[in-house]
């Protein structure tokens, strides 16, 4: 015991040093992991902030204020010499009739600032609105009806109180907010759904802007992209997976894979634009054009995880189908591709839904051109979804702002839906061996 | 007939040729007696090939040389007048016009020489047609007779399609390398045109950009200004604000969600933390512009600063958020390669966790670290609707990330997007900065891929 007297002494002194350091240490630790939840919290809050903006702003864009009129059927308006006839019942001036109406509720507007502010309190499509219902049914001539109007945008924004303080405070906005106030006690001011957004294309008019002809344009070019980017993918992968012999040339290609998944969008559309549009006389604006571009970007996407899943099939399945006398296509076509599916399903979602977010190249190629008609073709102007938002985001009027992230909240929840897609096959399909 | 018509008959014919032959050869088998060398769906498919084919390739052969051969037939119906000296722009209008008039969707007032020009636009474009239809069909048919003539039991099929099969998975591998060798043809020729006009020292090293002077072609290059140092500048600031944010933050989630955090929790975090990245970046921009921009200027105002409303800070604020799931997933699998031995060893030395992570994990995962951060930063470089949508147009030479800046990729599109006239060094500069981008990133990548393979093989 005598002998090892100097052993308590010196390991109590490392002891007491590291007793003297642990406080510290211990908090240190403390601290570390603090951070490492701060920046995952930091992370999830940049994710709800974006979400509750986007849905904040977006989310009344889906409703739309309409006033109820009495509308007469005036005929000395419509049609004064009474022959029904078509074509004059087409011509005629329906502003003129909820003008009418609209002096009718508010006898006490004078003034030609007045009455001219009291002139644009409708939108545009409540002439079309009635012209549609007078040829629709011609014996409306004559009668007067509550009708549900659609009210201007700006007017609009105001109701939805989306107008900033200052403009709300401007002389032309408090009349209108009057107006506005009287038609609500009247109860004659209600919301309902905003079908116009999901069946217009586009327009210089914030009311009647829709989305449905960016989706047309975003579903004709995804065909385009999934048409070819699939097959010429899954090819490729079969290729570099099951073939190709190990040299400087498969290296060269699998390099190439590689660093094209990393090059910039942007660059993707320069390519386009010089040799489909400038090279190949393609149509510019094209869902043709945006889809090969598309095309060319996805493919190392989908070849990549084609690969993979290529890979995660075992050997022996391949060694049984040679085994009993298949040729090596035959074993790729008929035993390793159906078990690899799932996996090259998954890729694929998750490249497509990339391609739809896209719009970078786009622009490069023309697909940024204001375009009022749904396309009908792969070869006809079009725009997609990501660059309606886009051309709506840098449009000056208050009224576009809400259509925007009401936009961008459609365009999200495909991208849930395709994402959501590839997770459930994935849960649902992908075997592990 | 229609292209697409035509296209549809020939796979019709061709599907019929399949089940036609696949039939026969299974009849010729029990007729003869004798055994197919192969299966009889190999006959079927070698005869549907050769039905196929050379119609398809007549058909990919109209569709890339017609229109060019149209209008030239076209142009040179058009008196001398019309074509001598005109700018190219100019004749492109011209074959605009003969091309809506030969459709009879033009309105306004037709010129008798344009007239007689569309006239013969319409007139070839029927022959061609004719011409398509006649030999197309031709072709199949005739490579029909042709296979059906080598239907035999004793006739290899399906070694000839295995054969096309073959070519078609390596044509399609090789379409990554036609991308590449396009990307960069395409770049690069527009590039040298943009050369021959301006210096290659002048866009490499001028401090100026001002695009926009150099408007007619006559003054080419002479006064517009092309210096590409501010526009890197800008954008190398942009991309530094986005890393700063980005690295920290993504490093130590990644750090967290591997070291400390129970699987539940990874459950829920690793993809919700994901969900950044597959975000459009139209999304991103918008937000940007729309919150995050104005919430900094006001909070700038605040504190008496001034920050601009396109300011670096901002894009590049955004920027980082959304490539912060790319440094956490690949520091997250780089994490997760470092064996479990190293962390034993440490703590047995009395290490706490933290201190483990600090002076082992980390310095073993540093490399595959690095090469997510360079990828990351290949990204930041390369993203252009942030920065198209917060950051500034104009190119001020300038470090303080309050200001407005401009980048690279904004410049591309500012330059491409609208009306171009083709030959304009304005345009043409574009291609230049396209250049310049894909070199950067290029190397970015080269670099990071590397590293990352590099590392990978040390622990597998």
């Amino acid at each position: 015991m005598s002998d090892s007297s100097h052993q308590p002494l010196s390991r109590g002194h490392t002891h007491d040093i590291v007793m003297a350091g642990l406080a510290k240490r211990r908090s240190a630790e403390k601290r570390f992991r603090l951070f490492g939840l701060a920046s995952i919290v930091a992370g999830l809050i940049f994710l709800l902030v974006l979400f509750v903006s986007i849905i904040g702003n977006g989310y009344s864009a889906f409703t739309y204020s309409n006033v109820a009129l009495d509308i007469t059927f005036d005929q000395a308006v419509i049609d004064p010499e009474g022959h029904r006839n078509p074509g004059t019942l087409a011509a005629a001036d329906y502003d003129t009739l909820w003008k009418a109406s609209l002096e009718k509720l508010f006898p006490d507007v004078t003034g030609r600032q007045q009455k001219r502010a009291l002139n644009a309190f409708m939108g545009f499509s409540a002439d079309k609105r009635l012209k549609d219902m007078v040829i629709g049914d011609p014996s409306l001539i004559g009668t007067t009806k509550t009708i549900w109007l659609p009210v201007d945008d700006t007017i609009d924004m105001l109701i939805k109180g989306k107008l900033g303080k200052e403009e709300e405070l401007n002389e032309r906005h408090l009349l209108d907010q009057a107006w506005i106030k009287t038609l609500q006690d009247q109860n004659r001011i209600r919301s309902s759904f905003n079908r116009e957004f999901f069946t217009n294309g586009d327009s210089r008019e914030p009311e009647a802007a829709g989305i449905w002809g960016a989706v047309t344009g975003s579903a004709l070019t995804l065909l385009i992209t999934i048409g070819l980017s699939l097959p010429i993918g899954i090819a490729a992968a079969i290729y570099l997976e099951e073939f190709a012999p190990r040299n400087r040339w498969t290296d060269l290609i699998e390099v190439n894979i590689n660093n094209l998944a990393a090059v910039p969008s942007i660059v993707f559309g320069l390519l386009g634009l010089a040799v489909f549009i400038n090279f190949f006389g393609l149509p510019r604006s094209s869902p043709l054009v945006g889809g090969l571009v598309l095309t060319l970007m996805t493919l190392p996407v989908i070849i990549i995880a084609a690969r993979s899943a290529l890979k995660s099939v075992p050997p022996s399945v391949r060694e049984a189908a040679l085994g009993i006398g298949a040729s090596p296509v035959q074993m790729v076509f008929d035993h390793v591709l159906p078990l690899a599916v799932p996996g090259i399903m998954t890729g694929a979602i998750i490249g497509t839904a990339r391609a739809l977010g896209e719009s970078a190249p786009l622009l490069m190629i023309g697909m940024v051109a204001f375009i009022v008609d749904i396309p009908k073709t792969f070869t006809s102007a079009a725009t997609v979804l990501p660059v309606q938002i886009y051309l709506w985001a840098d449009s000056p009027e208050r009224a576009f702002n809400e259509r925007t992230s009401a936009a961008i909240m459609v365009l999200l929840a495909f991208l849930m839906i395709m994402n959501g897609f590839a997770v459930y096959v994935r849960r649902r399909y992908e075997r592990r061996w | 007939m229609e292209k697409s018509t035509l296209f549809l008959l020939i796979l019709l014919g061709s599907t019929i040729a399949y089940m036609r032959t696949t039939w026969r050869a299974r009849t010729l088998a029990e007729t003869s007696g004798r055994k197919l060398h192969s299966l009889p769906g190999f006959y079927g498919y070698y005869t549907a090939l050769w039905c196929a084919l050379p119609g398809l390739l007549l058909l990919l052969l109209w569709l890339l040389g017609e229109g060019s051969l149209l209008t030239a037939g076209a142009l040179a119906r058009l008196p001398e007048s019309f074509l001598d000296g005109a700018a190219p722009e100019k004749i492109q209008l011209l074959v605009n016009d003969i091309k809506s008039i030969a459709q009879g969707s033009f309105e306004g007032q037709i010129d008798p020489a344009i007239q007689m020009a569309a006239d013969r636009f319409s007139e070839l474009t029927q022959w061609s047609r004719i011409l398509l239809t006649v030999l197309s069909i031709t072709a199949s048919l005739s490579g029909l007779l042709f296979a059906q003539t080598r239907i035999n039991p004793d006739f290899r099929a399906r070694n000839h399609v295995e054969t096309v099969v073959r070519v078609v998975l390596i044509g399609c591998a090789l379409t990554a390398i036609f991308t590449t060798v396009g990307i960069v043809l395409s770049v690069l020729i527009e590039s040298l045109r943009f050369f021959n006009m301006v210096p290659i020292t002048d866009f490499l090293f001028g401090l100026k950009w001002s695009p926009q002077i150099a408007m007619r072609a006559d003054q080419a290059g002479s006064s517009g200004a092309f210096g590409v140092i501010p526009l890197l500048l800008g954008t190398l600031l942009i991309s530094t604000v986005a890393l700063v944010v980005a690295v920290p933050i993504g490093l130590l989630s990644a750090i967290y969600l591997s070291e400390y955090a129970t699987p539940n929790f990874r459950a829920i975090a690793k993809p919700l933390i994901e969900i950044l990245a597959g975000i459009p970046t139209v999304v991103y921009g918008f937000f940007a512009a729309l919150v995050v921009a104005p919430f900094l200027r006001n909070m700038g105002a605040e504190i008496g600063l001034e920050i601009s409303s396109e300011s670096a800070l901002a894009a590049g604020l955004v920027m980082g958020i959304m490539i912060i799931p790319f440094v956490s997933s690949l520091s997250d699998d780089f994490i997760n390669a470092v064996p479990q031995s190293l962390r034993d060893g440490a703590y047995a030395l009395g290490a706490t966790q933290s201190e483990t992570i600090r002076q082992v994990v980390i310095p073993a995962a540093l490399p595959g670290i690095v090469g997510g951060i360079l990828l990351a930063a290949s990204r930041a470089i390369g993203e252009t609707m942030i920065v198209v949508m917060a950051a500034g147009l104009s190119a001020n030479l300038t470090l303080n990330p309050l200001a407005a800046v401009t980048t690279v990729t904004t410049q591309i599109v500012t330059l491409l997007v609208g009306d171009q006239e083709f030959d304009s060094p304005k345009t043409l500069a574009a291609f230049a900065l396209g250049l310049i981008l894909f070199i950067l990133t290029l190397c970015l990548n080269i670099l990071a891929l590397r590293i990352v393979r590099k590392y990978r093989e040390q622990y597998e």
